[in-house]
């Protein structure tokens, strides 16, 4: 064997021991009873480099969420405010305790959240639906002064939006300086149209299980800023009325007794879940606007499974077919070109492994092209090995020749097929990408296996002096 | 050896005013199922709602269907056997999650338990924006394929055609949607995308061929030329088109409902493709050159200038590796291939 073949196979043998390396924790992984791995998922003990299976393919939910623009003030980027809100839904998930949830920006102002192994996402779509948007005012008691709005808001059907906003007839009949808002259990209270205070000036917010009146309360903590300021308002109005305001609805309005700094609660009718709701959305942050759920899939469990079943098993055999298909039809060379559609598979599951790269129905359709390509270019190989074999050449020539003139193809096609593959990345969308993504690791691994590594196969066949090859 | 094809000389080009004529009706009967059939487009991108569900007991396809007209909504129907139904609602301005639970309501008044195998709400800004992002890469794709190609094989025509190629594959598949009324979803998306990587792979290899053999047979005819190339890569282009279609006609009857539809896409893509690149895009490459060059001489040249340097270095490559073989002349070791060549075909 000469120095340089010594050198192609060595590189050959570590690449093909280094994906294996890299395919183990899969193998691993998957080959555990779906119980176990819910409990290391839960754990966090999911190992890292591993390939994942799409929600198409395992079951679960996507929601596809759209920040509120115009809802957004003024002064905050759009950029910024999409970055924000990403990270607050995706406190909020985690919290909600689910494995592996990714939480990705789609185009300028849509969310994508992924939520494996979720079947019905209701929950989750509340804690993220919630704006939580928490704010103190005054109460002015004495209503005389909106007489003719509180008139015509009794006499209207309905007086307030979806979002909570009086319409905009009966609010410009409200004194300036003041608003009206609705009440949790029913009427309406006048509060001053300022909230000096915020939920962004919290700290932290946690559930007391039994409040004063029964019910489980929220209690909460400002952060120094957030006390100063709640400090100023309280001392400032003694006596009056405090409006405890979540999401433009007033849940209570106790009297402010004394001059209040750090701690506060909200008590009102909570459930447990929903104080516990609230509890989390209030401690990561309310959202810079409202998101609205623009699209929702879920896919049972037995679906994925089926699919994944079915899929998997067609995939085989119509791999199988083919490899018997080369054998038989091209005989050694044929043989040859299996063995390097074997790897080319290897190498790109251990690729996507690396990359955690996710696999979907898309993705395993990109590596079908690409395995196509593989043959393809062998096939072009055999093809050109036959005529050269047909003008009586040497079996060294004819391998030589064979791979130089069929190189020019193969590269070209390889090329345009990566550039469409380039462009899918850039301008596709989510199942779009996937598809892009395993083509060309799978294209570019073809170009290795199916050219590189079958040239060494030949090229070691050749140090035993063969003299005959059969194509 | 075991060939499937003999040594081929089927001269492609003569029919050529048969392709056009058969490409042109593709083009009108196409426009029209466009016009009259439409396409069943995928709520994906219509925006809208579709539930799957499977009922516990024996519930008849009629019995789900006037339980949902009941709603007064106008939902469609679809059953895969087994009391499992789809319903869907198309293009509904309705909020996400709306409909769902008014399909629900429906199937609850069946009394007959049931599981939620999938749903899927679409908002209709998310299906504009999904076809918009489509069609933008694909059109992308196109212009730098016919810049790659024009740049690679020196010459804007090829490039071209490889393009309509490419064009008729898809235009064949929308057709074969069209009439069938198969859906569109996002999966038949990407068994278009397949089709145009798999498409323009067939057209690359002929013109690869074609470059070659511009560069052996500097004389030769340019219609001669593109026969000599489609008869020596036809071996190739069966057997890779036959491995292909083997995959997928296993795919399409055993694959599922997911990969059913992904099959049929990629078989008519397929068969299009193969055919479009032996009856368009050469046809087109061999039309377009006469053309340019007015009198129809000898379009050759104009395609075979860049690569006419490097025809020294390949053939003195050829000649070291070829040991015995008499050291000669750039010139006459091409004719001595030619000779063997014309010795095989007695």
């Amino acid at each position: 064997m000469s120095n340089k073949l010594a050198v192609k196979w060595g590189l050959i043998i570590a690449i093909l021991l280094g994906s294996l390396y890299l395919i183990y924790p899969n193998y691993k992984w998957y080959s555990k009873p779906l119980t176990e791995r819910e409990t290391l998922d839960a754990l966090g003990e999911r190992p890292k480099r591993m390939l994942n299976l799409g929600l198409d393919l395992r079951g679960g939910s996507s929601l596809l969420l759209e920040l509120e623009v115009s809802k957004l003030s003024a002064k905050e980027p759009l950029n910024e405010a999409m970055a924000r809100a990403i990270e607050i839904i995706r406190n909020r998930i985690d919290q909600y305790g689910v494995a592996e949830t990714s939480i990705t920006k789609q185009g300028d102002k849509w969310i994508m959240v992924q939520l494996p192994g979720v079947s019905n996402p209701q929950r989750a779509e509340e804690l993220i639906g919630k704006t939580a948007m928490l704010e103190f005012r005054i109460v002015k008691n004495d209503t005389s002064i909106a007489q003719q709005a509180f008139e015509k808001l009794e006499s209207t059907d309905k007086p307030f939006d979806d979002n909570g906003n009086l319409l905009p007839e009966i609010a410009k009949l409200v004194p300036a300086g003041y608003q009206i808002m609705r009440n949790k259990d029913g009427g309406y209270t006048l509060v001053t149209d300022t909230a000096p205070v915020t939920g962004a000036d919290l700290e932290n917010a946690r559930v007391v299980m039994m409040g004063e009146n029964g019910y489980p309360e929220v209690s909460f903590e400002f952060n120094a800023e957030g006390s100063k300021k709640f400090g100023q308002l309280t001392g400032a109005n003694i006596g009056k009325n405090l409006a405890i305001v979540l999401d433009n609805t007033v849940q209570s309005a106790p009297t402010i007794q004394a001059r209040i700094t750090k701690q506060g609660r909200i008590s009102g009718t909570f459930s447990a879940e929903e104080a516990r709701a609230l509890a989390i959305v209030l401690k990561a942050g309310a959202l810079p606007a409202p998101v609205k759920v623009i699209e929702k899939k879920t896919i049972g469990p037995t679906l994925g499974e089926d699919s994944i079943k079915s899929g998997l098993s067609a995939s085989f055999y119509a791999f199988v077919i083919i490899l018997a298909f080369m054998l038989v039809y091209y005989k050694a060379a044929g043989f040859i070109a299996d063995i390097a559609l074997a790897l080319n598979f290897v190498l790109t599951v251990a690729i996507m492994s690396y990359f955690s790269a996710t696999l979907t129905l898309p993705g395993i359709a990109g590596m079908i092209l690409s395995l196509a390509m593989a043959i393809d270019a062998n096939v072009l190989i055999i093809e050109r090995m036959r005529e050269e074999k047909l003008l009586g050449r040497p079996v060294y020539e004819i391998i030589n020749l064979g791979y130089d003139k069929a190189w020019s193809a193969i590269f070209d096609s390889n090329i345009t097929t990566i550039i469409v593959g380039a462009c899918l990345l850039q301008f596709g969308t989510g199942p779009v990408k996937g598809f892009a993504v395993t083509l060309i690791i799978g294209l570019l691994v073809s170009l290795f296996t199916a050219v590189f590594v079958t040239r060494a196969i030949y090229e070691l066949v050749l140090t035993s002096n063969t003299k005959e090859i059969s194509l | 050896m075991m060939h499937l094809l003999p040594k081929t000389n089927i001269d492609f080009l003569k029919f050529r005013k048969v392709y056009y004529t058969l490409f042109a009706v593709l083009l009108i009967g196409g426009i029209v199922s466009f016009c009259t059939k439409g396409f069943n487009m995928g709520i994906d991108f219509t925006g809208g709602t579709m539930v799957q569900v499977k009922f516990n007991g024996a519930v008849e396809m009629e019995q789900v269907r006037s339980a949902l007209s009941a709603t007064g909504a106008n939902s469609e129907l679809q059953s895969f056997g087994d009391s499992s139904y789809a319903i869907s609602e198309k293009s509904t301005a309705d909020e996400v999650g709306v409909v769902q639970a008014r399909i629900e309501k429906a199937l609850n008044t069946l009394n007959v338990p049931y599981t939620v195998l999938q749903t899927n709400s679409v908002g209709p800004a998310v299906g504009e924006s999904m076809t918009e992002r489509a069609l933008w890469a694909i059109l992308l794709s196109l212009v730098f394929i016919i810049i790659y190609v024009a740049f690679r094989f020196s010459n804007i025509l090829w490039g071209l055609s490889g393009v309509v190629a490419l064009f008729h594959d898809l235009f064949a598949m929308a057709v074969a949607f069209s009439l069938t009324q198969r859906e569109i979803d996002l999966v038949v998306v990407a068994a278009f995308l397949t089709v145009a990587g798999f498409s323009i792979n067939d057209t690359i290899v002929i013109f690869d061929r074609m470059r070659e053999n511009i560069r052996l047979h500097p004389k030769m005819s340019f219609g001669e030329l593109i026969n000599l190339s489609i008869n020596e890569t036809l071996s190739r282009t069966v057997i890779t088109t036959l491995t292909v279609l083997f995959a997928l006609v296993v795919l399409y009857f055993f694959g599922g409902e997911v990969i059913n539809s992904f099959a049929f896409a990629m078989l008519i893509g397929c068969i299009s493709g193969v055919y479009s690149t032996i009856a368009l895009t050469t046809p087109l490459v061999y039309t377009w050159s006469r053309g340019q060059l007015n009198d129809g001489s000898n379009p050759v040249k104009s395609a075979a200038k860049p690569a006419v340097k490097k025809i020294s270095a390949e053939v003195k490559r050829e000649e070291s590796a070829a040991e015995g073989y008499a050291p000669a002349k750039p010139k006459k070791t091409v004719t001595k291939i030619k000779r063997t060549r014309r010795n095989r075909k007695n």
